[in-house]
């Protein structure tokens, strides 16, 4: 066994990214990848806040089964608004503009993206995305439900649907910048001996979550803009009075809507291999299963947008393919699941709060497929579709998911990233919290769903009220758990113990440079000769269960 | 009032508790694998808890031989669940013959509905136990959802076509009828309820309500005042426009060389939309109805065109279309036509 530290670590520096220049005008114009992340890192955490104030909106409206707290229409607005808001502005965006702009070129091995100013101008396209949105919110809202179904969005709602439609709209091109980027810089910037199969599995899972945000979000822009076109011109494209087909919009909003469901959860399958890999100092079993099912999400992505419509005339054989084609797409991910399981198997795991995340991901993300398969199956599909079991699988997903995830990278990385240290026991207690309330907040809403209680009521009959005061419990547990981080990262980039280059002490390139990081992220560029998450020589490999000389190693 | 709390809804309809028993075989599924995951990784996280700060565990090879294993055998689970879903899928869509029918048309927020005897309800339906009950719905604005989760089953109510569902009621009783596809300001107002009844109460109800015309009958008088007869002649038998007898449930062919099953959705839209589908024969000579005539009209006129038989012989009035396609409609009725 060799101790970990046997690689070289750079000298301290005093000089890095953060201090390199100083000035606003230094960071407003920078083309430092890192400072971009950070950049987002600030207005993502922004518009989390906003959404979540919605979601306390909507839970204390909740508490009793009368519309009493909020009126109807203002009630429709802000679950409206939460959708968009966490969706588009925080859920998407979330781990690839921040993370994955942090840590693509630095586990790499590259100085920077392929494009730093288009980075640059990513950002700027998100904040201008960003600015439409809240002035349509504060002009007066949009109540049409994030999902904008025609033609009540386009004939009958009396609110800023084309405005927020128009922020939408710009805010995807942020989006489709940063597939592109990625995908770019994956295949041409790789540091010498950086093979694809070398690479950490952060990367591949940006690599697939790029090439759907390249191919998918035209079609929300197309469709956005089609909308406009009928609310504004009279355009007869969804209303049937005007000549055209309701259904039509939802086959087009889903066929990206769906995918970008992957584009939310696969870059925090991303984070969650590396947490695994790390804190239990093991190589990924079945790396390259755990890599191409990171493709097939992608592709079978896009094959799966029907399930959304099995209550709508689509036809029941349509229906029935589209079925097929959900449950097919649920297999790559279990695969990971057990993946991320056995490596876990004979390996050093260490309890820090990552690690925590990345466990209650792991529980989570299965009950969230799990229910998934609750929805592709038809006949259940029928009953259940429109209720809190829809809105409850979804949080799983979303929520347990892509959050635990976010949550759990951030703490990761926050010593790179801020040179800074957290407070661990705080951080592994606000982990439980948010586990516990998660939980808490939409167990119930499963049974509430199954029992049939609709979605987006603002009043609802009483039998329904446990489900929905468990809940708003469950949330103000879950907000409480929220704000302890928001309070002690903000408190540790002042205040907390300086980190080392590489306190976890591993072995991936981005530990291999100070931190934080200097601006051109290694001093001299790395070769690689090792493996991802290659903690000891391959020759003490271990083969279990398969025959020996059946490796699966690249 | 119950003083525990149900986990499922009450079980009221002859497929609901088909979709139970899925739903519970999903259960134990999610049950089983959430434990099989979260208890394995709870034995891993002690048992191979780090001990010591500088320990490095030997790195492992993967396995094809467990890929395929944790491939293989969920795919396998998976496709029982699908195959199943079709199975009730297709039951809970596939619309019945000899059912009573029921016209619903849903706006914003109400649900108004009659029966083929001519009772109106709005946001009530009296149905009896033991009888199938087709809905025949269209939307007079935006998307709305009949939704019974008593019943296990739900289906959009969509402006410009008509969709259909159906049940059969198995326990007398009051359950909610929910709008579940959000309509706006009102939408959680949408609701109301189904109120199943025993056939001696449900014939009760029926003979106590009556006064209102028939569907059929107000079809006719609109079939009178709108001058269909000039053309369709005064019982239907045809003229300048094409017979109406015997023309619901009966193969139309048509001037392009296609063919079409006059089902309820091609009357609506031969009313409203007559050039989209012209029948062998006939000149595109008929003006459109669009505008002229509501939902609720459309509705009477098509249960009036349903009830014209060929010289007495019964057509089956509730013949459905041959495939379990569960919008008996062809495409949206005005998508074909510009």
């Amino acid at each position: 066994m060799r101790p970990i530290e046997s690689f070289e670590l750079p000298s301290p520096s005093k000089v890095n990214y953060l201090n390199a220049t100083y000035g606003l005008k230094s960071w407003l114009l920078t083309k430092d990848h890192k400072r971009i992340a950070l950049l987002y890192l600030g207005s993502i955490t922004f518009f989390f806040f906003v959404g979540g104030i919605y979601a306390l909106m909507i839970r204390l409206e909740l508490l009793t089964p009368q519309g009493d707290f909020l009126a109807s229409t203002t009630y429709n607005k802000v679950f409206t608004q939460h959708g968009i808001i966490m969706v588009f502005f925080f859920l998407i965006p979330s781990i690839p503009a921040t993370l994955g702009n942090f840590l693509i070129p630095m586990m790499i091995g590259a100085k920077d993206l392929a494009f730093p100013r288009i980075n640059l101008l990513s950002w700027y396209i998100y904040l201008l995305g960003g600015i439409v949105t809240i002035y349509a919110l504060l002009a007066g809202g949009v109540d049409t439900g994030w999902t904008f179904y025609t033609p009540f969005s386009t004939t009958f709602s009396n609110s800023y649907v084309v405005a927020t439609g128009l922020g939408i709209f710009i805010n995807g091109f942020s989006s489709i910048l940063t597939g592109l980027n990625f995908i770019v810089t994956i295949h041409t910037m790789r540091a010498p001996g950086m093979t694809w199969f070398r690479m950490p599995l952060f990367i591949w899972s940006h690599y697939a979550t790029s090439l759907i945000m390249i191919l998918g979000t035209p079609v929300i822009a197309i469709t956005v803009l089609l909308v406009a076109f009928e609310r504004v011109a009279g355009v007869g494209i969804f209303n049937p009075k005007l000549g055209g087909d309701p259904i039509l919009f939802q086959h087009m909003f889903w066929f990206y809507s769906h995918p970008a469901v992957y584009i939310m959860v696969l870059p925090g399958m991303g984070v969650i291999s590396e947490l695994i890999a790390n804190f239990s100092r093991k190589n990924i079993f079945g790396y390259s299963f755990v890599a191409f099912s990171s493709l097939a999400i992608a592709v079978f992505g896009f094959l799966v947008w029907g399930h959304h419509m099995f209550v709508t005339p689509q036809s029941v054989y349509a229906g029935m393919i589209f079925s097929f084609l959900s449950f097919a797409v649920a297999i790559p991910s279990a695969i990971k699941v057990f993946n991320w399981t056995a490596t876990l198997y004979k390996s050093s795991i260490s309890y820090d709060t990552p690690m925590l995340y990345a466990l209650g991901f792991i529980g989570l993300f299965t009950i969230g497929g799990m229910t998934g398969l609750f929805l592709a199956a038809l006949a259940v599909d029928v009953h259940v579709s429109d209720t809190y079991f829809v809105v409850a699988h979804f949080h799983y997903i979303m929520v347990g998911g892509t959050l635990m995830a976010y949550l759990g990278g951030l703490h990761y990385w926050w010593p790179k990233i801020t040179g800074r240290l957290y407070p661990e026991g705080w951080g592994r207690f606000s982990a439980l919290v948010i586990f516990v309330g998660f939980n808490l907040t939409f167990l119930p809403q499963f049974v509430a769903g199954y029992l049939g209680m609709p979605r987006r009521y603002h009043a609802y009959p009483p039998e329904f009220q446990v489900f929905n005061v468990l809940s708003t419990a469950g949330a103000s547990i879950l907000g409480f758990g929220m704000l302890i981080p928001a309070i002690y990262f903000v408190w540790s980039m002042r205040y907390g113990r300086h980190a080392e280059a590489n306190p976890w002490h591993l072995p991936g390139l981005e530990w291999r440079t100070q931190s934080p990081p200097p601006t051109e992220n290694f001093e001299t560029t790395p070769i690689v000769t090792w493996d991802a998450y290659e903690f000891a020589p391959p020759e003490e490999t271990e083969v279990v269960g398969t025959l020996r000389g059946e490796y699966d190693r690249a | 009032m119950q003083s525990w709390i149900p986990l499922i809804p009450d079980s009221a309809s002859s497929v609901s508790w088909k979709v139970d028993a899925l739903f519970f075989y999903l259960s134990g599924i999610t049950l089983f694998f959430t434990l099989l995951i979260s208890g394995t990784l709870i034995f891993f996280v002690i048992r191979y808890r780090r001990r010591t700060p500088y320990e490095i565990p030997r790195p492992v090879a993967g396995s094809h031989k467990l890929e395929t294993v944790w491939t293989v055998i969920p795919f396998m689970i998976a496709m029982t669940i699908f195959m199943w879903g079709v199975f009730v899928f297709f039951e809970q869509y596939k619309p019945p013959t000899n059912a009573i029918e029921v016209y619903v048309v849903g706006k914003q927020w109400m649900w108004k509905l009659q029966h083929a005897t001519g009772q109106r309800e709005i946001n009530e339906l009296h149905v009896p136990v033991g009888r199938k009950v087709k809905l025949i719905m269209t939307s007079e604005d935006v998307i709305h959802d009949f939704f019974v989760p008593a019943f296990r089953t739900k289906a959009d109510v969509v402006p410009g076509r008509y969709t259909t569902m159906w049940f059969e009621a198995t326990k007398a009783g009051q359950y909610h009828l929910f709008c579940a596809e959000y309509c706006g300001m009102n939408h959680s107002g949408m609701t109301g309820s189904v109120i199943v009844m025993e056939p001696r109460d449900f014939d009760n109800w029926l003979s106590g309500n009556t006064g209102n015309m028939t569907p059929a009958t107000a079809g006719q008088q609109l079939y009178q005042t709108l001058g269909c007869a000039s053309c369709h002649g005064a019982n239907g038998e045809g003229g300048r426009g094409p017979a109406l007898t015997g023309t619901f449930g009966s193969q139309v062919s048509l001037a392009n060389g296609g063919a079409v099953i006059a089902d309820e959705a091609y009357l609506r839209e031969s009313i409203i939309n007559p050039q989209a589908k012209i029948v062998t024969g006939f000149g595109p000579i008929m003006p459109t109805f669009q505008g002229q005539v509501s939902e609720d009209q459309l509705m009477q006129l098509v249960a009036y065109i349903k009830s014209l038989h060929v010289g007495g012989q019964q057509t089956p009035v509730t013949a459905a279309s041959p495939s379990p396609a569960r919008a008996v409609t062809a495409p949206s009725p005005t998508r074909n036509a510009r």
